[in-house]
């Protein structure tokens, strides 16, 4: 365990810049420089602001190079001021602007999470549509970096619980392009999820492995330009007829990994955003199997896998052979040292699968 | 070698300047040390350096008594090793294993000492500093005259929240002395590029709170500094708030590109500023000690490095069980 990196590149990384103009995206990083650079391109309302994100480029370098071709007064720094940067974007947004702003760990949304839920999330209703929130606010998600508690944390259903927000969270670099300029496009607030673990390539869970790079993946590759990726819509990433497993995010190809290496016949589905939901693939898919799993990294209690399973049983009880099962962190902060027996990996997912084969 | 200022000689015993060197070593070679075992894989995640910015802790904790208290953030080391705590349980809780102060729980950012008065170690950029003024609420009801050293950095004197506790503090009378350290950067962005306000003590006027700015490379200094601070808490005034001047040497966390940055700025610090070579220079030149005595020093604090070394790497990882323990006061483990 201990010859293996301990975590990925934060405060550094490369600074190549594919994805801006030249060639195609390669990596996560770089396909979300690329969204963010054609929408800046395009619209000259789009603006990019958040910490370190103008002049240094980000802790995670996704807007490195964005000041310096588009101008400070479209991509700036802000102060360590997390509600300060979402309330003035709520507010640039509702006058004619797109604020697109980076948060720069999930774990650091709580000073700005009332401003979110009272303002963003409400600000249609609360106007009777007179003014809107067309903002879009990022923010790197998850564990697996040996971050500890303040720095490995999904919160998605502290959003997904707030009427009036859209979630979204990515699992390669070409939907992580597509469907961030879908956000930056959409009319209403959106909280935009990129799982860190997946920034370099597509993690699936097997941490004593070396993660093999996103060039070799067939979602690596973001093409050029503008492409939209619809919110709304989930993506079968493998066809099976055992059973149907749910997941988004990292989880997505901790999935794959885990009914490849069991040989299990699932469909897996990649949510891809989870509000709005598509639950007509859900539910098609259930439908046919019979049979469903449901993974994400946060903990299990009030975890948007309740939500998943409860529409699941309600939109296809008649067709369910097993109880849904449900994967997911254990209810415990995420801890530091012990955080593989923390994280949902791919043993624990294809134990689920089994005990949900195994019901007659 | 670019030139260091001859210091004039201050009021000083030798004492306390051999104590000051041992204490700000220390935490250099510790820092280093840490720095290593992080290259060899052994510290995973974070690891926030303190090197360059010994003398601001140094001289605080020598305007210290029994009995006050510290609170910081995540760039912790130099505090627990300046207040006393084992080199051994904090390079432990930088390795993740059981003889760290969390038990491995928290990792280099989370760590905390009842014994000490240490209540950590916080990982959210100025989550600790309302925190700070509670703890000196509590020893106002106490009717003691202790005081809470409570300390963030030149980026999060920028959070609200450090605002409505300087409103609290100055409000209540609250005997905590807020201590800036103003390394000059957050991270990747400097003060110029993200206040137009850059002389934060100053900030506490708005809320009546007295203050100063003071050298942070000059352990004297910072020590006198606390003093005024500590006499001012002490004798009911409410809070006072020190910013000290300061510079980290080391990247942000260990991964920094530095581009934010010269190398020759921080050359430029490193050669002129040392808050060490300056305690070595009053040293040398008040004739309280030879190079010889000085390298006898540097042996000593290598032994105790090492040893700290050693027991984080022989110190076992957690057992998976602690995975439920003290989330609530009782918890039963999950399965499946
Ligand atoms: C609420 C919150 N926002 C952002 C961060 C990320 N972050 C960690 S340290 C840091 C810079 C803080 O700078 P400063 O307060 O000057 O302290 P220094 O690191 O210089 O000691 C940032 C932005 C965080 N941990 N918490
Ligand atoms: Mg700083």
């Amino acid at each position: 365990m201990m010859s293996m990196p301990r975590c990925l590149r934060i405060c550094g990384g490369n600074d190549s810049l594919r994805g801006t103009d030249a060639m195609p995206a390669t990596t996560m990083i770089d396909a979300i420089r690329d969204a963010l650079d054609v929408a800046l391109t395009d619209d000259p309302t789009v603006t990019v602001f958040g910490q370190d994100v103008g002049y240094f480029g980000g802790v995670f370098r996704c807007t490195a190079g964005l000041q310096k071709k588009h101008g400070i007064d479209r991509c700036f720094d802000t102060p360590i001021s997390e509600l300060g940067i979402v309330g003035v974007a709520i507010g640039m947004a509702a006058y004619g602007r797109k604020p697109v702003v980076e948060i720069q760990f999930a774990d650091y949304m709580y000073p700005a999470y009332d401003q979110i839920v009272s303002e963003a999330a409400r600000l249609r209703y609360r106007t009777a549509g007179e003014f809107t929130c067309p903002i879009v606010i990022r923010m790197p998600t998850g564990g697996g970096i040996f971050g500890a508690q303040t720095h490995s944390q999904s919160p998605e259903a502290l959003f997904t619980h707030v009427t009036g927000l859209k979630v979204v969270m990515p699992s390669n670099p070409i939907d992580a392009k597509g469907l961030l300029l879908s956000a930056i496009d959409d009319p209403d607030p959106v909280i935009f999820l990129e799982p860190k673990r997946l920034y370099n390539g597509p993690f699936d869970g097997h941490h004593d492995r070396p993660v093999s790079p996103w060039r070799t993946h067939p979602m690596g590759e973001a093409p050029l330009g503008r492409y939209l990726v619809p919110l709304g819509q989930a993506a079968i990433r493998r066809k099976g007829a055992a059973l149907t497993v749910l997941a988004y995010g990292t989880m997505v190809h901790v999935a794959l990994a885990a009914v490849e290496e069991t040989a299990i016949d699932a469909e897996v589905i990649d949510l891809r955003t989870l509000l709005p939901l598509d639950l007509e693939t859900i539910v098609a898919s259930v439908r046919k199997t019979g049979r469903c799993v449901v993974v994400h990294e946060a903990t299990l209690t009030s975890g948007f896998g309740a939500e998943l399973a409860a529409l699941v049983q309600a939109e296809c009880f008649w067709h369910l052979h097993a109880p849904v099962e449900r994967v997911a962190g254990w209810d415990t902060p995420y801890p530091h040292t012990n955080e593989w027996d923390y994280f949902p990996g791919p043993a624990r997912v294809a134990a689920a699968c089994r005990r949900v084969l195994e019901v007659q | 070698m670019a030139a260091r200022k001859v210091p004039d000689l201050p009021n000083v015993s030798k004492d306390d300047l051999l104590k000051y060197y041992r204490e700000m070593l220390l935490i250099r070679r510790f820092e280093e040390k840490a720095g290593q075992l992080y290259g060899m894989g052994l510290i995973g995640g974070f690891c926030h350096l303190y090197i360059g910015q010994e003398a601001v802790v140094v001289g605080l904790e020598a305007a210290a008594e029994e009995g006050d208290k510290r609170i910081t953030s995540y760039r912790d080391h130099g505090h627990m090793l300046a207040c006393g705590m084992d080199p051994k349980g904090v390079m432990a809780e930088l390795t993740g294993r059981e003889g760290g102060y969390s038990r491995g729980k928290g990792g280099s950012m989370h760590m905390f000492s009842k014994e000490k008065h240490f209540y950590g170690g916080h990982g959210i950029v100025g989550a600790q500093v309302p925190l700070g003024a509670g703890l000196a609420f509590s020893d106002k009801y106490k009717g003691n005259d202790r005081v809470t050293f409570t300390y963030f950095g030149d980026g999060a004197a920028n959070q609200g929240q450090v605002y409505e506790t300087y409103n609290m503090a100055e409000l209540w009378d609250l005997p905590v002395i807020f201590v800036i350290e103003n390394n000059q950067y957050a991270m990747g962005t400097s003060v110029k590029r993200s206040t137009k306000s850059p002389t934060l003590w100053q900030r506490g006027a708005a809320y009546g709170i007295e203050g100063e700015a003071v050298d942070g490379m000059d352990v004297l200094a910072v020590k006198e500094a606390g003093q005024r601070a500590v006499a001012h808490c002490r004798a009911g005034k409410g809070p006072y708030i020190l910013e000290v001047m300061t510079y980290r040497y080391r990247g942000h966390s260990m991964s920094d590109p530095a581009k934010y940055r010269s190398r020759e700025e921080v050359q430029k610090m490193r050669e002129e500023r040392d808050a060490i070579e300056h305690v070595r220079d009053l040293l040398m030149q008040g004739g309280h000690a030879t190079d010889e005595d000085l390298k006898a020093i540097d042996k000593e604090i290598k032994a105790i490095v090492n040893e700290a070394a050693e027991f984080a790497k022989d110190s076992p990882e957690p057992d998976p069980a602690e995975l439920w323990t003290d989330i609530y006061a009782k918890v039963a483990p999950q399965t499946a």
